[in-house]
């Protein structure tokens, strides 16, 4: 009876002294928090395609995109650095979950805008979402001399519409992947054509050191064009980080710089060496700063 | 009947013996750390509002944490960088701080007034601990403490590596200020 008194007493003079020396536990919240996921790529396009990344409110992002022509021209064409075609593009962050764009690609003089919103944005913590969850949609209208029937000439010919979900996790500091379900809407095709086509992008990147992550970024398309071949467009790049640019230099076969491009004319296949080097550049400005008082 | 009561006796001892313990500390659980660094191209600004802090007032032990993710930036991209890039907030969440009120003696916690302050301890920091001794200011008034400090760190020391191409742009000493209210700790 007297030891386990003492015992006790042992005891409760052990855990003051373990109190004393650990204040910090004494008004350490333990219960976990949900917190949001960020930085799951290094830009808001995996290469060619959005991704599961946003921009944040305020922020407005200059996009360069250049396009080499095809290395497997040879020493005439110098390897293809002789050619070029570009996208140059703004995109603006209305909040956290809504960015909107604008662009003009030099393929097809082809001006293009889009909508992108987050639905669900990954967390961890109680309540947390395992995955991202995004909405994209746009639209692109050519500009370039009509070059079909004069009869089919109109405006709404000229347009293409796309519409995307993006369901994306990142997996660890290491290791992103998300997949897109797409659809293309051209309002005109070639006869025998379809006028949609369904696709399904699979993206991802591997983080190599703090600043530099390799991306791999490809669609497989499910109804490719009938009229002439196309191929599943196919990037891989890396994202370089440096302060308020991200660099993506890249190889590709894909065509043109926006969904319908890419997924209705990629005539290029990487089996026959029809390879472009190219690079995005991205650049952000922060419009709106933040109080932080 | 006889273990009752001496059940009872220890379950007095250890109320009456924790009350004692928790008096004379003090604590906070929004304690305001920012830290600033001046630059060529841009001064480089964070706040964080929810530092944790605890002083023994008998004992002049202190402590702080701070969720390295509570820092706010102007730009959030800097944001995003400091915890990608240069703090790892993923493997490293928090800072933490223990040590003493080197001269606590001379503190007396039951009188308001001002008094200068020497504070010596253990700074962690982004998986590196190192020994710092700062000036303090601790001012009593009212039962409540408010507790100011200012000091410089140097980021190499915690391995905070500053690539060649930033350089130019982010400074290698940063100045940390910190400013905590504190209140009576009861448990």
């Amino acid at each position: 009876m007297r030891y386990n008194v003492f015992a006790l007493f042992f005891i409760l003079i052990c855990t003051s002294r373990l109190a004393a020396q650990d204040l910090l536990s004494q008004i350490e919240d333990t219960t976990p928090k949900k917190e949001y996921v960020t930085a799951a790529f290094k830009s808001t396009r995996v290469i060619m395609t959005h991704s599961m990344e946003m921009l944040n409110p305020g922020v407005l992002d200059f996009r360069i995109l250049h396009r080499f022509g095809n290395i497997n021209q040879g020493i005439g064409e110098f390897f293809g650095l002789d050619d070029a075609t570009i996208r140059l593009g703004l995109d603006y962050g209305i909040s956290k979950s809504l960015t909107i764009g604008i662009g003009r690609g030099s393929y097809r003089k082809e001006l293009d805008g889009f909508l992108k919103f987050r639905a669900v944005q990954q967390a961890t913590g109680p309540g947390g979402a395992p995955f991202s969850m995004l909405l994209a949609g746009g639209a692109a209208v050519q500009t370039a001399p009509w070059s079909g029937h004069k009869a089919d000439e109109s405006f709404t010919n000229r347009l293409a519409y796309y519409t995307q979900l993006i369901v994306g996790r990142k997996f660890s500091d290491a290791f992103t992947l998300q997949i897109a379900p797409t659809v293309v809407h051209r309002n005109l095709v070639a006869t025998g054509d379809d006028n949609n086509t369904f696709a399904v992008g699979t993206a991802g990147r591997i983080r190599l050191s703090r600043r530099v992550s390799l991306n791999i970024d490809h669609y497989t398309i499910f109804n490719t064009e009938k009229s002439f071949d196309t191929y599943f467009p196919l990037s891989v790049g890396f994202d370089i980080e440096t302060g308020g640019h991200v660099f993506q230099l890249h190889f590709t076969n894909a065509i043109g710089m926006n969904e319908r491009a890419i997924l209705t004319e990629t005539i290029n296949r990487w089996g026959n060496g029809d390879i472009q080097f190219g690079f995005n550049i991205s650049r952000t400005f922060q419009l709106k700063k933040r109080r932080i008082d | 009947m006889m273990q009752m009561r001496i059940w009872f006796i220890v379950l007095l001892f250890f109320t009456a013996f924790a009350t004692v313990q928790a008096q004379g500390r003090y604590f906070t659980k929004t304690g305001r750390i920012t830290f600033y660094s001046n630059a060529p191209l841009e001064d480089i600004e964070a706040v964080n509002k929810t530092a944790s802090a605890v002083l023994d007032a008998r004992t002049g032990q202190i402590q702080f944490a701070v969720l390295m993710k509570g820092f706010e930036f102007r730009k959030a991209l800097m944001q995003e960088h400091f915890n990608e890039n240069y703090v790892e907030s993923n493997k490293y969440p928090k800072a933490e701080f223990r040590g003493q009120v080197v001269n606590n003696s001379s503190v007396d916690y039951t009188k308001d007034g001002t008094y200068p302050v020497r504070v010596k301890g253990q700074l962690s920091l982004h998986g590196v601990t190192r020994e710092i001794e700062v000036p303090a200011s601790l001012q009593v008034q009212g039962g409540k403490i408010d507790g100011t400090a200012t000091f410089h760190v140097r980021v190499a020391d915690y391995r905070i590596t500053i690539p060649s191409l930033m350089k130019d742009k982010i400074s290698n000493t940063v100045k940390v200020t910190v400013q905590v209210k504190l209140d009576p700790l009861s448990s």
